[in-house]
């Protein structure tokens, strides 16, 4: 019987591998897809708890999430392709123009 | 006319143009000029109808528009004009106008950036000076204020961007105190009649407790009084004018300060026992800054600083004015804000002209330009001696108002006040004496003269106004003495326990 | 109505030359000299019909120029023998100085601007004397000032002529700091600025003696101003840099009197007034007539020299306003008007034709210019007081005034009359006689430079006798018939003995001095050079008020308060304040990285932290 801890286990460990990644890798692709990781592990319970809790709420969230990720993803590659055209380096350490 | 909504459209005109400007190509200067002076000219038309149809034997708040806009909190669009506030469009109209001008001649790159910004500073003119809604008031104010960030800074010159940051930080900080000010009002003004709302005129028939008046009438005094700017919180706007373009440091020097003194009026009418209480402070202050403003101005050599210095000395006079509180002393001080408004723009369009071309504004660095600059000279002649209060010309008549309102309560005051009218004097003619008069320079022989019509057109207006209000006053004083007497009546009505 | 064109005319004629025939200067000139002469024919009328009956009531006409509640400032004329008499002076002094103007300015550059000036300056001071209240006066009196300061800095790249113009204008504002507040005092005890009003107000005795005596010498300070009396008479020597027909015009003729005929006009108040502001307004008046006559002893520019006699002459005037003698005033005005602007005007025919002020650079002139010469002559005379020349007779009436009210005073006046002769015996005979001391070849100045300079000999010679005692309605009963007091005044042997014999010593010592071949430098100065060096520098005046009242006191405390705007209020206090918050700044920015894994982690751990709060509690 699947319950709803085993859907909230795999939607906690598919955060903490999208945290561990956007925290540890350095090539910002990398960074990006756990950044989607993160987003699905959300949709998961989202999803899980609109299955268990039978109402629509959750189910719509997802969508608009879906949207709004594919909308961020977007964006986030096109600012990604400008960035190596200019520095020729997707590392994330040495885009610390932002600096003092 | 009868129902077309003159203020909006006051306020629209340059927001308009601003709109149109956006869409015009960056090389078309000859458009963008074009734009600009319809839209300020329309301006100039609407508030010279303003002056014209406002009903003097009626007096009160006229033209009055109202729509809501956040109903919830009571905020809603709502404009109108008292006597105080047409003079004050007024003068706001003909320094954009002749601003605008002098924009023309002076500033030679980005000069639709330049013009996008000198419009929306004057819409929120218009809308403080129109606002009858605390909220709007303070949201044009800051309309006000925000756009000479980018124009000190981006068309400024020595030294601007200490100036354009010192500025915006004095005035958001004043600002700040301001709206505590005007939310207090509005928060307690709604506990006690259970309606909340910005509306000056409702809040205006409220009487609050004479304590809580003195307590939040501070704020407000301190929050438009760095705009004035009160001594000693003065230092940001001498350095402001120094830095800033002609065309801002006129319209900065000759309606933004006019702006916090409209500011304190407004704060007298809604908290009249406030008033009674913190003017006689405000009245030795403005020592300060009639003797003090004008001691620095007179040490100073930067011709841009001197008027500098000399406006705040000017506002002291105006806020020795306010601070009567009789109908002689106030109306001295709204048309002495008038009167200097006229004057300081032309002084600055005056300077900003010599220094376009001479890249200088040290008076040591002159001589003898009179020879070279007949018709400038004549017309900083003019400047110099309506500032010093000369008759025939608008100052004069102010000034002798409001020394006459403060001789009665405050004599000390009014006479320092009548001597820093020779300090005044004192400064101009050393100036003129250095730069227009003695032996003419071969260095300057470059300078030109203003002959063309553009170049002329802003000073031949800024004087004939000075003249004109110099020698028949009734024609601005009829309609300000409509606002100034129920202003004055109400903060003398009920006295201070 | 015609007498509001008396206020137009002038100013059109001003606006016209500057905005239009500037560029045409023989126009220009015309224009100028027809507003004025067209003036003189509007006043002549009147004063025909005033003299035909000096008992009718003044004229009034007014309007309201601002109103505001709680106060009304009007504006207004009054036709009285007092303004009557300023304004022929004004209207025929000034039309003979304009002509004899496109003479001396010939071939000036700024020709039309000088004419446009005068007319500017003939609508101020006629303004001036047509004014029913006080702040009309103070309007025109300060218009006056401008066109004084433009004319005095008329050549304005001389560096002095813009100095003395600065200085002028500068020192009657100081003046007219105490007379503004006066007209506020007085204006705040009776409530009108209207003469008559106030005249009837005071008359009444509605106003107590000490807020009067306090009125009365604030105001004065306008006339000290205007006038140049002791302490503020430091401008009016320098005012000298302006042309010449200026000096005869503004500086002798008519402004400077300007103080005079406003003390005359309130007559109402100085009638009232308590006795020690009386006496104080007088002994300023004789310390500045004796001062002014020993300093211009010292003095070797011929103008210098007649302004310096200017002064001494206002000195006269004002000390006989204080002792009570209005009408001698106005009486001494008026021969002043004509027999000083003849003087400077006959100066600045000498100085056309040597090209020079100093006089001892002249000489020997009389053969050369005749007709400058006689004139200057019967002028001189006429200041010396000579019987039976038109200073005499006013001259006369003053000493009788100040001899029945102060012993000292008149003893005061007597001396001043010695100086006075012995001063301009020396101009004469430096000038005129003596040795050939000019360089070039000086000649007689043209026609229309000389005929006014004949009309106004004519009338420096024969104006006394409008004072006649016993003549009906003469001098005095004429400027007092409108007010009823002032009038009578009687002849005084003693008085006319004593002046006389002090006149006479003056011109022998000073013949005794002068009239000596081959000298080429002032005689005083080789037998006195302390004394003589102290009055070269006008008593060291100027010296002090320059170095130490505006260099060291006033300029000082601009400098202060520069020091403190610049040192303590923007450097130490509020960049010190952007100091501290910038390197709070800097110490905050250090924990910025770039790095966006580094604000990651903190967020994270921040998550954490909340995390285990929310656990444990």
């Amino acid at each position: 019987m699947v319950t709803l801890t085993h859907f909230l286990i795999l939607s906690f460990i598919l955060f903490s591998i999208g945290v561990a990644g956007v925290l540890l890798r350095r090539s910002i692709i990398i960074v990006l897809m756990s950044l989607e990781l993160i987003f699905n592990s959300v949709n998961i319970s989202l999803a899980a708890f609109s299955y268990y809790l039978q109402t629509l709420n959750g189910t719509v969230l997802v969508v608009f999430n879906i949207t709004v990720a594919a909308a961020e993803v977007a964006i986030g590659l096109a600012i990604l392709v400008n960035v190596y055209r200019s520095r020729k380096s997707i590392n994330v350490e040495e885009l610390n123009d932002m600096r003092y | 006319m009868e129902g077309f909504p003159v203020l909006s459209a006051l306020i629209l005109s340059p927001l308009i143009a601003v709109i149109i400007l956006l869409f015009v190509k960056e090389e078309r200067i000859g458009l963008i000029r074009a734009i600009s002076v319809v839209s300020t000219s329309i301006c100039l038309i609407l508030s010279f109808y303003l002056l014209w149809a406002y009903d003097k034997v009626k007096g009160g708040y006229q033209f009055i528009e109202k729509v809501e806009w956040i109903k919830s909190l009571g905020v809603s669009y709502h404009l109108g004009v008292d006597g105080i506030s047409v003079a004050m469009v007024v003068l706001t109209s003909i320094v954009i106008f002749t601003g605008v001008f002098v924009s023309w001649v002076g500033v030679k790159h980005r000069i639709k950036e330049h013009y996008i910004f000198l419009l929306l500073l004057v819409a929120g003119v218009f809308g403080v000076f129109e606002s009858l809604d605390l909220i709007c008031f303070f949201l044009f104010y800051e309309l006000a204020v925000i756009p000479m960030y980018p124009l000190i800074g981006i068309w400024g010159s020595a030294n601007r961007e200490y100036a354009t940051m010192k500025l915006t930080l004095y005035l958001s900080f004043g600002a700040l105190f301001a709206l505590l000010g005007l939310l207090s009002i509005y928060f307690v003004s709604g506990a006690q009649t259970g309606v909340y709302t910005f509306d000056m005129l409702e809040i205006a028939k409220l009487s609050f407790d004479g304590s809580y008046q003195i307590k939040v009438f501070l704020p407000l005094l301190f929050g438009f009084g760095v705009l004035v700017p009160l001594a000693p919180f003065h230092s940001w706007s001498p350095i402001g004018h120094a830095a800033a373009p002609s065309a801002v440091s006129m319209l900065h020097a000759g309606v933004l300060m006019k702006l916090g003194a409209y500011g304190i009026i407004r704060a007298m009418w809604l908290l009249p026992q406030g008033a009674q209480f913190w003017m006689p402070w405000v009245a030795v202050l403005s020592l300060i800054n009639i003797f003090y403003g004008g001691m620095v101005a007179m040490s100073r050599k930067d011709m841009k600083f001197m008027i500098g210095y000399s406006s705040s000395s000017h506002m002291g006079y105006v806020l020795l004015g306010l601070a009567t509180v009789n109908y002689i002393g106030v109306n001295g001080a709204v048309l002495l804000m008038f009167a200097h408004g006229i004057m300081t723009a032309l002084a600055f369009s005056l300077i900003g002209f010599i220094y376009d071309q001479a890249h200088t504004r040290m008076m040591y660095d002159f001589s003898g330009l009179a020879k070279k600059l007949p018709f400038v000279s004549i017309a900083f002649a003019i400047m110099g001696f309506a500032s010093s209060g000369l008759p025939g010309l608008a100052n004069f008549v102010a000034e002798l108002m409001v020394f006459i309102g403060a001789f009665k309560d405050y004599p000390i005051q009014a006479i320092v006040a009548v001597f820093g009218i020779i300090v005044t004097a004192t400064y101009m003619l050393r100036c003129l004496r250095d730069v227009f008069f003695r032996e003419p320079q071969d260095k300057w022989d470059h300078i030109k003269d203003a002959t063309t019509f553009v170049e002329r057109m802003p000073f031949v207006i800024l004087i004939a106004v000075l003249l004109v209000v110099g020698f028949y006053p009734a024609i601005i004083v009829d309609i300000i003495n409509t606002g100034v007497v129920p202003l004055v009546d109400r903060v003398n009505a009920v006295p201070l326990g | 109505m015609d007498i509001w064109a008396l206020l137009i005319i002038p100013l059109a004629a001003a606006l016209l030359i500057t905005l239009v025939t500037r560029k045409n200067e023989d126009l220009s000139s015309f224009i100028s000299i027809g507003a004025i002469v067209l003036c003189f024919f509007i006043v002549f009328p009147y004063l025909l019909k005033m003299l035909g009956n000096p008992h009718m009531e003044a004229l009034e006409q007014s309007f309201t120029w601002l109103q505001v509640k709680g106060l009304t400032i009007e504006m207004g004329t009054i036709i009285d023998p007092l303004s009557i008499i300023m304004l022929f002076i004004v209207t025929f002094v000034g039309s003979l100085i304009h002509i004899y103007s496109r003479g001396y300015m010939h071939g000036e550059h700024g020709f039309s601007r000088f004419f446009a000036c005068l007319s500017l300056f003939i609508f101020s001071m006629l303004g001036i004397v047509l004014s029913n209240n006080f702040i009309m006066i103070f309007v025109f009196w300060e218009l006056v000032g401008l066109a004084s300061y433009l004319l005095i800095g008329f050549y304005f790249e001389k560096a002095s002529a813009a100095d003395a113009a600065k200085k002028a204008f500068l020192v009657n504002r100081v003046g007219d700091f105490g007379f503004i507040l006066g007209i506020f005092v007085l204006y705040y005890a009776t409530g009108t600025f209207n003469f008559i009003e106030l005249g009837h107000i005071i008359a009444a005795g509605k106003v107590d003696s000490a807020t009067l005596g306090l009125a009365a010498l604030l105001i004065f300070c306008g006339a000290v101003g205007k006038s140049a009396q002791f302490p503020l008479h430091v401008w009016l020597p320098d005012a000298m840099e302006g042309p010449t027909p200026v000096s005869a015009l503004i500086h002798a003729a008519t402004m400077v009197a300007a103080g005079v005929y406003m003390l005359a006009r309130a007559s109402f108040l100085y009638s009232a007034a308590p006795h020690f502001a009386m006496m104080t307004i007088a002994y300023i008046g004789g310390f500045t007539a004796l001062m002014a006559a020993l300093l211009a002893l010292g003095q070797s520019d011929i103008k210098r020299i007649i302004a310096y006699s200017t002064l001494s002459s206002l000195g006269y005037m004002v000390m006989s306003v204080g002792v009570g003698g209005t009408s001698a005033g106005m009486f001494y005005l008026t021969t002043h008007a004509f027999f000083k602007a003849l003087l400077f005007l006959g100066a600045g025919s000498v100085i056309h034709a040597c090209h020079t002020n100093e006089i001892w650079h002249m000489g020997k002139l009389f053969p050369k210019m005749k007709v400058t010469a006689v004139t200057f002559l019967l002028g001189s005379f006429a200041m010396m007081g000579i019987f039976p020349f038109s200073g005499f007779w006013s001259k006369d009436e003053i000493l009788s005034a100040a001899y029945n009210a102060d012993t000292f005073l008149f003893g005061l006046g007597v001396f001043t009359a010695f100086i006075t002769a012995l001063f301009m015996t020396k101009l004469l005979l430096v000038t005129f006689f003596g040795e050939k001391r000019y360089h070039g070849h000086p000649h007689e100045s043209p026609g229309v430079m000389t005929i006014p300079l004949m009309v106004l000999s004519v009338f420096a010679v024969f104006a006394g006798l409008a004072g006649l005692p016993g003549l009906e309605p003469n001098f005095g009963t004429f400027i007092g018939g409108g007010h009823g007091h002032g009038g009578e005044h009687h002849f005084n042997y003693a008085v006319a003995t004593i002046s006389t014999a002090a006149v006479f010593l003056g011109i022998i010592i000073g013949y005794a001095l002068y009239s000596k071949k081959d000298m080429h430098e002032d005689i005083l100065a080789v037998k006195f050079p302390k004394v003589f060096r102290v009055l070269e520098n006008r008593f060291y005046f100027d010296y002090v008020y320059d170095n130490y009242l505006v260099k060291k006191i006033y300029n000082g405390i601009a400098k202060i308060s520069n020091f403190i705007e610049v040192y303590i209020i923007i450097n130490f206090i509020l960049n010190g304040i952007a100091y501290i918050t910038r390197q709070i700044g800097r110490g905050l920015r250090l924990t910025i990285s770039g790095q966006l894994q580094h604000y990651t982690l903190v967020m994270v751990g921040g998550v954490f932290v909340l995390m285990i709060i929310f656990v444990i509690f």
